[in-house]
């Protein structure tokens, strides 16, 4: 199991997975930069590598640093109460395409 | 008025203090519509050359500031910044006037709605004068990452003045501001102030509301404010603390007299001052600035005391899991639909999401959001991201037992003082180096304050205060006998 995790944190990034990665993100990448953000993803990750020293077998991760602070994230909750939101006009106003009620946009669905 | 500057090199200035402002405004000696148009005909002179406002909001200014002459001459009360021109960080949301995040994917988008920590200024009396040039969604360490061009520094022009709030500390470093609002996320208050020469606060995460924050990271974003001198940022932080219905993670923690805690002695308060932020990698200069600053707290009484917080090294790699991957998830609204930059060539849906989001986005935001992604996938996040939250929790409690030990932690802010534009664009990881002595506290949750502290080369050099969750009064003390020893 440990020899695994080691492996794993220092893999190699492919070029096929940086554009697995892109397609993920929703990001559509040149050849160039999908060999520079290779390059650089690599790096990276060799540097944070380094994590893997630390034993964390039973550490508890850790999302909200509040919760340190002894904050109780249900006591900030408010009422579940309907109030007024941003004005339709103003937020419309904000897309390039939209028939003042819709947004509108390409077809979903290629044919 | 801002007094001008004798030479024609230097963009330095330091504003007046908020409360010789104030006083004039509430006496009518100041008329706070004139010292807004003095700020404005500065800022003309001068943006060209730094870089340091996107946009400015003029007419919703002067209003206020003429709301504020009213009540002032009919005797009303007046609020703690009544006239007191302020600039805001372009990541942060004000009704009707552009909002960049530094981003071409956000060109032409205009919020309908204020930031909670602006409509708290405003409410304040405060003076908005417009939105400061930062990196791009707050990703960077120079403001050479925004899309509209990077800020100068001003006591250098070829040099960065940090990042990300970049435009935030060179407004207040040469007085196109009397104080302005930044964000924070792995130190993107403290480092420009640091560089810049003036004070930046990093409140205890929750301590300020990050509703109308256009998000970076949601577990480490911070608001908070620079000024030209401690107490000054003091009573700023104390206008936009406090809980909000409308932020989740926001704190009902009480808000204390901030400026009335930095006023007081640091007789007998601990101090510890952790071996690994000594240690290489540190300016010599900025070792003896920090050194000179430590001799001074001792000779007003504070305790000494080396301790280790042997973590420190894994920060880095933990934040740059954390915040890229909290970003991949954040970023993933833009996408051309409801505001901002939209392709309009694509044939289906899914090509808009992709053109419209390459065209937007710059090189370093995207390769977070690829690094960010790639942590989260399925296969890689046991290993990464949640590897990263297990060392966050561990570097959380390090500082936790520290702060049983002693009552603030002092540190150098940055490594070195302001580097040369240019100098590390070439170079992400050497970029991401930078962060060292912030992104600890970032993670942690806890609170700090940098506070100019001698020089470097001839550069402003911070020294950065921290201390646990929601004692910053003991920072600002502490930061506060820094400054007064320098007097």
């Amino acid at each position: 199991m440990r020899a695994l995790r080691v492996r794993r944190m220092s893999a190699n990034v492919s070029i096929e997975e940086v554009a697995r990665v892109a397609e993920l993100a929703n990001l559509e990448l040149t050849p160039d930069e999908s060999a520079h953000m290779q390059k650089d993803l690599n790096a990276i990750l060799d540097y944070i590598a380094q994590l893997n020293e630390l034993d964390t077998h039973g550490v508890a991760p850790l999302a909200q640093a509040s919760e340190l602070a002894g904050v109780d994230a249900r006591g900030s909750l408010r009422a579940d109460e309907r109030r007024p939101s941003l004005e339709r006009a103003a937020v419309m106003a904000q897309t390039p395409v939209s028939d003042e009620v819709f947004f509108k946009v390409p077809k979903v669905i290629e044919r | 008025m801002p007094s001008e500057a004798k030479t024609t090199e230097t963009y330095v200035q330091r504003p007046k203090s908020l409360g010789e402002l104030r006083s004039g405004i509430e006496n009518g000696s100041i008329k706070a519509t004139e010292l807004a148009a003095s700020y404005y005909a500065r800022i003309e002179r001068i943006n060209p050359e730094l870089n340091v406002y996107l946009s400015l909001t003029r007419e919703r200014a002067l209003a206020q500031a003429d709301g504020v002459d009213r009540a002032a001459a009919s005797g009303d009360p007046l609020g703690p910044l009544a006239g007191i021109p302020v600039g805001i960080k372009d990541v942060l949301v004000m009704r009707g006037a552009p909002a960049t995040a530094g981003s071409k994917i956000l060109a032409g988008y205009q919020p309908p709605y204020d930031a909670t920590a602006v409509a708290k200024l405003e409410a304040a009396g405060a003076v908005l004068l417009g939105k400061l040039n930062c990196d791009e969604f707050a990703m960077g360490s120079s403001n050479e990452n925004s899309a509209y061009g990077p800020v100068r520094n001003p006591v250098d022009p070829e040099r960065v003045p940090g990042g990300s709030s970049g435009g935030s500390a060179a407004a207040v470093a040469s007085d196109l501001a009397v104080a302005s609002l930044g964000t924070d996320t792995g130190g993107s208050i403290r480092q420009p102030a640091s560089f810049c020469g003036v004070v930046g606060v990093l409140p205890t995460y929750g301590r300020v509301s990050r509703y109308g924050l256009i998000a970076f990271a949601s577990s480490l974003d911070r608001i908070g404010p620079f000024a030209g001198n401690v107490r000054d940022a003091a009573t700023l932080l104390g206008v936009i603390a406090g809980h909000d219905a409308m932020d989740a993670t926001s704190s009902s923690t009480p808000v204390p007299d901030y400026a009335a805690e930095s006023d007081k002695p640091v007789e007998g308060m601990r101090v510890g001052i952790p071996a690994e932020y000594f240690a290489e990698g540190l300016d010599p200069e900025v070792r003896a600035a920090i050194e000179k600053g430590i001799d001074a707290l001792k000779a007003a009484g504070c305790v000494i005391k080396p301790i280790s917080l042997p973590h420190t090294r894994y920060a880095i790699p933990t934040y740059y899991l954390v915040a890229t991957a909290e970003a991949s998830a954040n970023l993933a609204r833009f996408d051309g639909v409801r505001y901002g930059h939209r392709s309009l060539q694509s044939e289906t849906l899914s090509a808009m999401y992709r053109h419209s989001r390459d065209e937007g986005f710059g090189t370093e935001v995207k390769r977070r959001i690829l690094l960010g992604t790639y942590a989260l996938s399925a296969g890689y996040y046991d290993a990464y991201y949640l590897k990263a939250q297990q060392v966050r929790r561990l570097l959380a409690e390090e500082f936790l037992r520290a702060f049983a030990e002693v009552d603030v932690i002092v540190t150098p802010t940055a490594p070195t003082p302001a580097f040369k534009l240019g100098e590390k664009t070439g170079d992400p990881l050497a970029m991401y180096l930078a962060d060292i002595y912030t992104v600890t506290a970032s993670l942690a949750g806890i609170c700090g304050v940098t506070v100019p502290c001698g020089s470097a080369a001839g550069l402003p050099v911070g020294m950065q205060v921290l201390a646990a969750h929601f004692n910053e009064a003991s920072a600002f003390r502490v930061a506060r006998a820094v400054e007064a020893a320098q007097e």
